[in-house]
C-alpha cells in the first residue's frame, strides 16, 4: 500500500481538515502537559464508573459529533445551494451524506440519549449507580472508539460511500472498492456493541435498583422510556450485528451473502438494515418522549395527565416498530398484499403517538405554563413534529410512496420528525438537566435567543424539501442543472442552514458564557422539578443520595415539598461504591485498533489486538476488586458541605 | 454488604443477583443474533450458486457425535453447579474439565467437519448457501471457543479460591451459557442438518 | 409568537401551492397512474391538514389560555389523573382514520399495480429498462429495437417496463407518468404506466447507485401513435445492429449519449427473469442442466413469440392509428 492510498489526497478540505486535527490534537496534548490535568483526566475522567461523568463524556462526545455531523450538512447544503456548483464533486458529496447520517445518527443522537439516559435514570430512581457500572464504562469506550474509527476515515483511507444504508451491491468490494465502507461495517459494530451493552445494563438498572416503594406504575416518565428503549436496543442491536459482520465478510473475505452472483441477495441486507434501523429511530425518539413528558409536567405545574397511557403508547409503539420495517422498499415489488400490510402497520403507529401528542397538551390544560429554554424546546417539538408525523402517514400508503420514495419529501419527513423529535430533546433535556450536573443554569436569556434561531431556521431549512421532493428532486444528487426548477427552493433550505448553524453556535457559546458567569443555584432544584433527581444536591455527590429515598407515588419529590411524606428515612450508613478502573478505556483504545487493522486486512497486527481483547477479558474475570466503603464520617462531612453551600 | 442467606450462593448478594439477572437479558440478544443468523440462513439456504448443496456435502456421522458430545456436556455443566451446591469443589472440577474436555471434541469433530468442506471446494467464497452455513455454524463455534477459554479460566479460579459468592456466581453464568450453547446447537442439527440431510 | 406566525404562513402557503401545483411534477400527472398517486397524496394531504388544524388548534388554546403570567398568583394547578373519555376519544378518532387511510391505500396499492383500468384489453407494449453504472438501456422485444438514455412509446396504449440492473440497485422512476419501482440485479420489476398526453416527461433513476447518480436521467417520450410508427419504422432502417462487443463496452462506460440500435441485447444477455433469475442460477447439477436446456428452448420459443407478437402489435398500432385519425 501507498501512502497516496493510505492518506486521502487531492482535496484541499481535507488537507485543512488534516493540518487542524494534528493542531487540536498537539494544542490538547500541550494544554494537559501545561496544565498538569494528565493525572486529574485519568483518575477523574478516563478511569471513571461513575455514571454522571460517563454521562457527561457521553454529552462531550455527541456535541463533537454534532460539529462534524453539522459540517457535513453545512458542506451539503452549500454544494446545493446553486444549480451547477462546484463546492464538491460527487464522490466527496457521497462521502459527506453518508457520514452525515451514519455519524448523526448512530454518534451524536444516540449518545446524546445515552448520556442524559447515565446521568438521570440512576438519580430519578433513586439508585446509587447502574447495575453494572465497569460495564457501563466499557459500552462508553467501545462507542468512543468507534466513533473515533469512523471519524478518522476521512484522512486515513477515505469514507464510506454508499449512503447511511449501504446499500448492497453498491456497498460490496466491487461498487466501492475504498475501505470506506470496511470502516462502516467495523467502527459501527464496536460502537453498536457498547450500545448492546448499555441496553442490558439499563434494563437490569431500572428493574432492579429502584427506590423502595417506586413500583412500575410509580416510575418517571423518562425512565420508563428509557426502559422500553433499553428492550428495543436488546432485541433490535443484534440484528444489526449480524448485518454488519455479514457485510464485513462479503468485504473482507469475499462471502456471497448480498453479491450478484452465487446466490447472493442484495435485498437481504435492506430486510436487516431496516429490521434494526427502524426499531433504531424509535430507539431515538422514545426517550425525547419522556423528557418532553418530564419537562412539560414540570412547566406546567402540573402531573402528567395519563400517566397509564402514556406508558401503553410507548410499549404498543416499540411492538409496531418491529413490524413495519418494509416500508423503507414498498418499491421493490413485493406485491400489494405485503405493501398493504406494512402500510397499515406503520399508519398505525400514528395511533398511539396522537395518544401522547393529546396527553401532553391536556398536560397544559389548566396549569401555570412556564416558558423556560427547555419548555420552549418542548412547545416548539409538539407543532413540528406533527408535521413530521403526519407526513410520515402520508409516506405509509404504499401507492403515494411510489412518488415520494427516494426524494426530498423524505428527507423532508425524517429531518422533521427526527430533529424535533430528538435533537430539540435533548436541547431541551441538556437545558434542563444541566443545573443538576453542574450546579447552575445556562443563561435563559442567551437560550431563548438561540432557540429562536434554530426553530426558524429549521422550518426555512427544511420545509422547502418537502416541495423539492414533489417537483421529482431526488435525494443524494450532489448537482442538479438549472432547467429542473430546483434552484430558488435549495437556495432558500441552504440560507436556513446557515441559520440553523448561528443558532447552534449561539448554544456553544451560551454554554461556555454561563460557565464563566452564571450565578450558582444553591437549591438543587432551581426549578421546582417534580422528580427524585432533584431532591438531592447539585452538583450530585459521587454517592448521589445520602439516604436511599422512600417513594410513595409519583412525583416524589413535589408530594416531599407540599408536605405529603418523607423521601428519606433512617439513618446515614457506610456507602458501598464500585472502584475506578483503567481497563475499559484500555480495552478501547485496543478495539479501536482491531478495528484499524482489520479495515485495512493487516491481519497480523489484527489478530494480536483481538488476543488483547482475549487478555483483557481475563484480567477482569481473574481481578478480586470489591469496590470501597465511603465512611459515615466522610458522608456527613460530604453532606454539611453541600448543605453548608447553601447557607 | 447485605446478604440472604436463604439463598444460594449463586444469588445470595445483590450484585451476584444482578449480574445473573443481567446475563438473562444478554442471553436474550444472543437469542436475537442467533434467530438472525438462522432466518439469514433459511433465506440462503438453496441459493447454492454454482456450489454443492447441503444434501451433498452434509455427513450425518459427525453430526450425530457433536451432537452426543454437546448434550453430555450440558449434562456434565449441570453436575458441576449440583455439586456446587453442596460444596464439593473437587466433584465440581472434575465434571468441569470434563464439560470442557467435551467442548473441546466437539470443536475438534466441526473443525474437522469444515476442512473436509472446504476440500470438497465448498468454501465460504463458494455460494451464499455456503457463506450463511458457515457463519452460522462458526458463530456458534466461536461461542463454544470462548466458553472454553472462559472455562478455563473459572476453573482455574475455583481451584483456588473454592466456591466464593464470586466464583460460585461466575459458574452459575457459565452454566446457563453453556446450556443456552446446546440449545443453539439443537437448533442447528435440526434446522441446519436434518433438513438438509432431508 | 412568532413561531406560530410563521408555521401558519408556511401552512397557507403550502395550500397555495397545492391549489396551483403545475410546477410540482408529483401533481401535474399525465397519465393514469400518476393521477391516482396525485389523487392520493392530495387526499392524505386534506385528512392531515384537518388532523393538524385540530391539533394547533388545541395547542394555541393550551398556550395562550394557561400561560403562569395570566394565571392568579394563588392559583394553583390540580392533579389531574386522565380522563377515560377523551383518551378514548383520541384513540377511535385516528383508528377511524387509520382505516380509512387503509382503504385508500390498499385499492389504490392495487389499481397502480394492474394495467389501468380502462386499457386492460390492449395489449401492452413490453419494454426492458436496464441500468448499468449511470444509464438506461431500452430494449424492444417486440419490435427488436434497443434504445439508450431514452424511451419513446404511444400514447395511449398502456406500457409493460420490466425493470432489472446490471449492478447496483437503481429505482426507475418517471413521476408525471407514475411511481417509481427497484431495478434489482437478480429479478425483474413490472411496472405498468399509460401517458394520456403526448409530451416529453423527465425520467431518472431515483435510487442512489454511486458516483454518476445525478446525471442518470433519461427522456421519456410519449408520442402520437402515428409518429411512434414513424419513429419505429426509421430506427428499423437507419439504426446498426447492437452487437454482444459493442454492448459489453456499451456497460462498462460511465456515462453514453443517446444511441439508436436495430436489435436488442435480449438475445445475448437475458433478462433475470423466469430462469435466468438470480435465485435459480446454478441449483444442483441436474437442475443445472435442465435449466440450460430450458433456456436454450425458450429462446428459440421467444423469437417465434416476438415474430408472432410483432405483427399483431403492427396490426394493433395500424388499428389504433385509425382511431386517432378519427
Amino acid at each position: 500500500m501507498k501512502w497516496d492510498e493510505f492518506f486521502v489526497t487531492g482535496e484541499p478540505m481535507i488537507y485543512g481538515a488534516m493540518v487542524s486535527i494534528v493542531v487540536a490534537s498537539l494544542a490538547i496534548l500541550i494544554g494537559l502537559t501545561y496544565f498538569k490535568k494528565w493525572g486529574y483526566l485519568w483518575r477523574e475522567w478516563l478511569t471513571t464508573v461513575d455514571h454522571k461523568r460517563i454521562g457527561i463524556m457521553y454529552i462531550i462526545a455527541a456535541l463533537l459529533m454534532l460539529f462534524r455531523g453539522g459540517v457535513d450538512a453545512l458542506l451539503m447544503r452549500g454544494q446545493l445551494a446553486m444549480p451547477d456548483n462546484g463546492l464538491l464533486d460527487g464522490q466527496h458529496y457521497n462521502e459527506i451524506f453518508t457520514t452525515h447520517g451514519v455519524i448523526m445518527i448512530l454518534f451524536m443522537a444516540m449518545p446524546f440519549i445515552i448520556g442524559l439516559m447515565n446521568v438521570v435514570v440512576p438519580l430519578q430512581i433513586g439508585a446509587r449507580d447502574v447495575a453494572f457500572p465497569r460495564l457501563n464504562a466499557v459500552s462508553f469506550w467501545l462507542f468512543f472508539a468507534g466513533a473515533m474509527l469512523f471519524n478518522i476515515s476521512f484522512v486515513i483511507g477515505g469514507s464510506p460511500d454508499a449512503g447511511w444504508t449501504a446499500y448492497f451491491p453498491l456497498a460490496s468490494l466491487e461498487f466501492s472498492p475504498t475501505v470506506g465502507n470496511n470502516y462502516y461495517s467495523i467502527a459501527i459494530q464496536i460502537a453498536g456493541i457498547g450500545t448492546l451493552m448499555t441496553g442490558v445494563n439499563f434494563i437490569a438498572t431500572i428493574l432492579k435498583m429502584r427506590a423502595k416503594g417506586m413500583t412500575l406504575m410509580k416510575m418517571p416518565m423518562f425512565t420508563w422510556s428509557v426502559l422500553i428503549t433499553c428492550v428495543i436496543i436488546l432485541f433490535a442491536f443484534p440484528v444489526l450485528t449480524v448485518a454488519l459482520a455479514l457485510m464485513m465478510f462479503d468485504r473482507l473475505f469475499g462471502s456471497q451473502f448480498f453479491t450478484m452472483a452465487n446466490g447472493g441477495m442484495d435485498m437481504l441486507w435492506a430486510n436487516l438494515f431496516w429490521v434494526w434501523g427502524h426499531p433504531e429511530v424509535y430507539i431515538v425518539i422514545l426517550p425525547a418522549f419522556g423528557i418532553y413528558s418530564e419537562i412539560i409536567a414540570t412547566f406546567s405545574r402540573k402531573n402528567l395527565y395519563g400517566y397509564k397511557s402514556m406508558v401503553w403508547s410507548m410499549v404498543v409503539i416499540s411492538l409496531l416498530s418491529f413490524l413495519v420495517w418494509a416500508h423503507h422498499f414498498y418499491t421493490m415489488g413485493h406485491g400489494v398484499m405485503v405493501n398493504g400490510v406494512f402500510s397499515i402497520t406503520t399508519m398505525a403507529i400514528a395511533i398511539p403517538t396522537g395518544v401522547k401528542i393529546f396527553n401532553w397538551l391536556f398536560t397544559m390544560r389548566k396549569g401555570r405554563i412556564e416558558f423556560t429554554t427547555p419548555m420552549l424546546y418542548s412547545l416548539a417539538f409538539i407543532p413540528i413534529f406533527t408535521i413530521g408525523g403526519v407526513t410520515g402517514v402520508m409516506l405509509a400508503m404504499a401507492s403515494a410512496d411510489y412518488q415520494y420514495h427516494n426524494t426530498m419529501f423524505l428527507v423532508a419527513h425524517f429531518h422533521y420528525v427526527l430533529i424535533p423529535g430528538t435533537v430539540f430533546a435533548v436541547i431541551a433535556g441538556f437545558y434542563y438537566w444541566f443545573p443538576k450536573l453542574f450546579g447552575f443554569r445556562l443563561n435563559e436569556r442567551q437560550g431563548k435567543r438561540a432557540f429562536w434561531w434554530i426553530i426558524i431556521s429549521f422550518n426555512v431549512t427544511f420545509f422547502p424539501l418537502f416541495f423539492l421532493g414533489l417537483k421529482g428532486m431526488t435525494r443524494r444528487m450532489y448537482t442538479y442543472s438549472e432547467s429542473t426548477g430546483y434552484g430558488p427552493l435549495n437556495l432558500l433550505a441552504s440560507i436556513g442552514s446557515v441559520g440553523l448553524a448561528i443558532g447552534f453556535i449561539l448554544l456553544v457559546y451560551n454554554i461556555y458564557w454561563s460557565f464563566r458567569y452564571a450565578p450558582r443555584d444553591t437549591t438543587g432544584d432551581p426549578w421546582n422539578a417534580r422528580t427524585l433527581e432533584w431532591s438531592t444536591h447539585s452538583p450530585i455527590p459521587e454517592y448521589n443520595f445520602a439516604i436511599e429515598p422512600t417513594v410513595t407515588g409519583l412525583d416524589p419529590f413535589w408530594e416531599a415539598k407540599k408536605g405529603g411524606h418523607q423521601l428519606y428515612k433512617g439513618e446515614i450508613e457506610e456507602i458501598h461504591m464500585p472502584n475506578n478502573s483503567g481497563q475499559p478505556f484500555i480495552l478501547g483504545i485496543i478495539f479501536f485498533f482491531f478495528g484499524f487493522f482489520m479495515v485495512f486486512s493487516w491481519w497480523v497486527p489484527a489478530i494480536i489486538a483481538g488476543i488483547g481483547v482475549v487478555v483483557m477479558l481475563a484480567v477482569r474475570s481473574f481481578e478480586r476488586d470489591h469496590g470501597r466503603h465511603i465512611p459515615v464520617k466522610e458522608i456527613l462531612e460530604t453532606e454539611s458541605r453541600l448543605r453548608g453551600e447553601q447557607a | 454488604m447485605k446478604l440472604d442467606h436463604t439463598l444460594p450462593l449463586e444469588y445470595r448478594s445483590e450484585e451476584n443477583s444482578n449480574r445473573i439477572f443481567g446475563f438473562w437479558l444478554f442471553l436474550g440478544a444472543e437469542i436475537v443474533l442467533f434467530s438472525t443468523l438462522f432466518a439469514v440462513y433459511l433465506t440462503l439456504w438453496n441459493r447454492t450458486g454454482n456450489g454443492p448443496s447441503g444434501h451433498e456435502i452434509f455427513e450425518i456421522g459427525p453430526v450425530l457425535i457433536e451432537t452426543f458430545v454437546l448434550l453430555t456436556s450440558s449434562f456434565t455443566i449441570g453436575l458441576v453447579i449440583n455439586s456446587m451446591r453442596q460444596g464439593l469443589k473437587k466433584p465440581a472440577l472434575v465434571f468441569f474439565f470434563i464439560t470442557l474436555l467435551l467442548g473441546a471434541v466437539f470443536l475438534g469433530v466441526e473443525i474437522t467437519e469444515f476442512v473436509t468442506y472446504v476440500n470438497e471446494g465448498a468454501t465460504l467464497q463458494t455460494s451464499a448457501f455456503l457463506s450463511s452455513l458457515f457463519v452460522l455454524l462458526g458463530t456458534h463455534g466461536a461461542h463454544v471457543t470462548m466458553g472454553l477459554l472462559w472455562g478455563i479460566g473459572l476453573m482455574i479460579q475455583i481451584g483456588r479460591e473454592g466456591f466464593t459468592l464470586e466464583t460460585a456466581n461466575k459458574s452459575f453464568i457459565f452454566s446457563l451459557y453453556w446450556h443456552f450453547l446446546d440449545v443453539v446447537w439443537i437448533f442447528i442439527f435440526s434446522f441446519v442438518y436434518l433438513k438438509g440431510l432431508m | 409568537m412568532k413561531r406560530k406566525g410563521l408555521l401558519l404562513a408556511v401552512f397557507s402557503a403550502f395550500l397555495v401551492l397545492l391549489t396551483g401545483c403545475n410546477n410540482l411534477a408529483v401533481l401535474n400527472p399525465k397519465g393514469p397512474v400518476a393521477k391516482t398517486q396525485s389523487n392520493v397524496i392530495i387526499f392524505s394531504i386534506l385528512v392531515m391538514a384537518l388532523v393538524l388544524l385540530v391539533v394547533y388548534i388545541l395547542y394555541i388554546f393550551m398556550l395562550t389560555k394557561y400561560r403562569a403570567s395570566k394565571a392568579a398568583p394563588d392559583y394553583e394547578p390540580p392533579h389531574e389523573e386522565g380522563n377515560k373519555w377523551l383518551e378514548i376519544t383520541w384513540i377511535a378518532i385516528p383508528v377511524i382514520i387509520v382505516a380509512i387511510l387503509s382503504v385508500v391505500t390498499v385499492r389504490s396499492t392495487s389499481a397502480v399495480e394492474k394495467v389501468p383500468e380502462g386499457y386492460e384489453d390492449q395489449k401492452p407494449l413490453v419494454i426492458y429498462a436496464a441500468s448499468s453504472n449511470w444509464k438506461w438501456h431500452f430494449s424492444y422485444p417486440e419490435e427488436g429495437i434497443e434504445t439508450v438514455n431514452y424511451v419513446n412509446f404511444p400514447t395511449d396504449r398502456p406500457v409493460e417496463f420490466r425493470l432489472y440492473a446490471y449492478g447496483p440497485i437503481t429505482s426507475f422512476w418517471i413521476p408525471q407518468l407514475g411511481g417509481q419501482k427497484y431495478a434489482m440485479s437478480d429479478m425483474v420489476n413490472e411496472l405498468n404506466l399509460v401517458a394520456e398526453h403526448a409530451g416529453s416527461y423527465m425520467g431518472k433513476n431515483s435510487n442512489f447507485s454511486g458516483e454518476g447518480f445525478a446525471h442518470m436521467e433519461f427522456e421519456a417520450l410519449a408520442m402520437t401513435p402515428k409518429e411512434y410508427d414513424e419513429w419505429l419504422e426509421e430506427v428499423k432502417t437507419t439504426a446498426p445492429e447492437l452487437t454482444e462487443q459493442e454492448f459489453d463496452s456499451l456497460l462498462k462506460e460511465s456515462h453514453v449519449g443517446r444511441k439508436t440500435y436495430a436489435s436488442t441485447h435480449l438475445a445475448f444477455s437475458p433478462a433475470p427473469e423466469g430462469e435466468n433469475a438470480g435465485h435459480n442460477h446454478g441449483g444442483s447439477e441436474d437442475m443445472d442442466m435442465n435449466s440450460e436446456s430450458g433456456e436454450m428452448d425458450h429462446s428459440e420459443m421467444d423469437h417465434s413469440d416476438m415474430d408472432m407478437e410483432q405483427t399483431e402489435t403492427d396490426n394493433a398500432g395500424a388499428a389504433d392509428h385509425s382511431s386517432h385519425g378519427n
